[in-house]
């Protein structure tokens, strides 16, 4: 239960951490270490290398760009919790991230890692997804940007090449009057989320004019549930089309483990993005 | 060959210097190097909370952080927490008084994650405390007597101001 002997790199810029990705092989980023640390101590990895990012200047920080909200991958999740740029542009994330860990794992979290670590019923990612959130990556050969629909390619695994760092995370605001929530049932507080949804709702004159459904959880990444939106968009906010949207949620591909079943989450899906959009629905209109 | 490093920390309130293996968490350093065998190791992977300890005052699990990474920082462990003449910190004094602990494995990390708390949220609901020590597992005590602590050292914190 300790880590296996490695090398320890702590690099003061993006453009030496770059380096020392380029420079060795076996590597491991060490973001806030509430996912690798664990992993290190169990030896679950046991990289030749680590690469501490904590001290990375220019890594953290939140920021209103107009557009969007623009926040460095090494935020640390409580500073992200207590940030009234957050609480005004994007409450949902600050809602989402009072069901990750407890307070003692977020004073080190950060989003970058979980972003990167991406455990399928995270809840950070499913924001991300329900946001479209938009990625920075730098490697070797520069910065690209990634959609987050182009960000998870498979089970825990990210589109992140060995070389590469996840820089900046950008969630672009909705012009239009919304509301959005996040619900997740979990067994304790704290634990991961056997399912966990994420809702935004436009609502104009009556009518949902823009609809965003993800859910947590269910398969190996956030899912993004296109049917439901389109059905959505259009329609009356109301509880018939809400248990409409919770029943076409079951019918959702979810994953079966030692502990919970396929159905047993299909049926936690319908039943959430029912309660997330109605609450959304509802903090659109300016209730609660 | 092993990966060294020399780190200077402040470990309650003294400048500590020492030579560590890079590997080393923050828990074993404070436990083996410098004997300060009050912080608690119980899971080593983030779940039990037994290892909190305060790195610049936020409360953190010591298993989660390497050693090297407190270079240059402050470190809170529970013995910090008293007073230098044996006073105890009132979260120690109402977990004393109203059998917050059985056994005291949990409970320097307890203490300190209490401690913490209450430090930002010094009026809390009892749902409050709940939730925050919903990060610390205690087998003995049914957490009862744990929240009547931590809430009568929120009350005594509040008239101390
Ligand atoms: S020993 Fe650190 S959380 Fe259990
Ligand atoms: S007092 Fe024994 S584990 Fe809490």
């Amino acid at each position: 239960m300790k880590p296996g002997p490695f090398t320890y790199h702590d690099p003061t810029s993006v453009d030496d951490a770059v380096a020392l990705l380029a420079g060795h092989e076996d590597v491991k980023l060490l973001a806030g270490g509430q996912s690798l640390m664990p992993m290190l101590n169990m030896r679950f990895v046991v990289p030749d290398h680590v690469i501490d990012l904590n001290g990375v200047a220019d890594m953290s920080g939140i920021a209103d760009t107009g557009d969007a909200l623009a926040i460095g991958a090494m935020t640390r999740q409580c500073d992200l919790a207590s940030s009234e740029i957050v609480a005004a542009r994007a409450p949902i994330l600050r809602e989402a991230l009072s069901f990750v860990g407890h307070f003692q794992t977020r004073n080190r979290g950060t989003i970058g890692g979980s972003l990167c670590h991406l455990d399928p019923a995270a809840e950070q990612p499913t924001v991300a997804a329900a946001y479209d959130a938009e990625l920075t990556i730098v490697g070797p050969e520069g910065t690209r940007e990634v959609a987050f629909a182009e960000w998870p390619l498979a089970y825990m695994m990210a589109n992140l090449a060995p070389d590469e760092l996840l820089t900046q995370i950008r969630f672009p605001y909705w012009q239009e009057a919304h509301g959005a929530a996040f619900v997740e049932f979990a067994r304790r507080h704290g634990d991961f989320a056997i399912i966990g949804v994420a809702a935004l709702l436009a609502v104009e004159d009556g009518k949902i004019t823009r609809a965003s459904v993800a859910v947590g959880g269910a398969d190996v990444q956030p899912l993004r549930l296109a049917d439901v939106e389109t059905m959505l968009v259009g329609a009356a906010p109301g509880d018939a089309v809400f248990a409409e949207a919770g029943a076409m949620a079951r019918k959702i591909d979810a994953m079966s483990d030692a502990y919970v079943t396929t159905q047993y989450r299909q049926r936690l899906a319908g039943v959430l993005v029912e309660r997330a959009l109605a609450q959304a629905a509802s903090r659109a209109t300016g209730g609660e | 060959m092993a990966d060294k490093r020399e780190i200077t920390v402040t470990i309650n309130g003294q400048a500590q210097t020492a030579e560590v293996e890079t590997r080393t968490n923050l828990a074993d350093f404070l436990r083996h190097e410098l004997e300060l065998t009050g912080t608690h190791v119980g899971c080593e992977h983030g779940v039990c909370g037994a290892c909190t300890v305060l790195v610049d005052g936020a409360a953190v699990r010591s298993c989660l952080m390497l050693a090297v990474q407190a270079d240059g920082h402050e470190v809170t462990s529970v013995e910090g927490l008293a007073a230098a003449d044996g006073t105890l910190h009132p979260v120690q004094e109402a977990f004393w008084k109203n059998h917050g602990l059985q056994c005291g494995f949990c409970t320097p990390g307890m203490v300190i994650s209490v401690a913490a708390f209450l430090k930002d949220n010094p009026n809390p609901t009892e749902a409050d405390v709940r939730s925050a020590i919903s990060g610390n597992i205690c087998r003995c005590t049914g957490y009862q007597g744990i929240v009547a602590a931590a809430l009568e050292a929120a009350e005594t914190m509040r008239q101390e101001g």
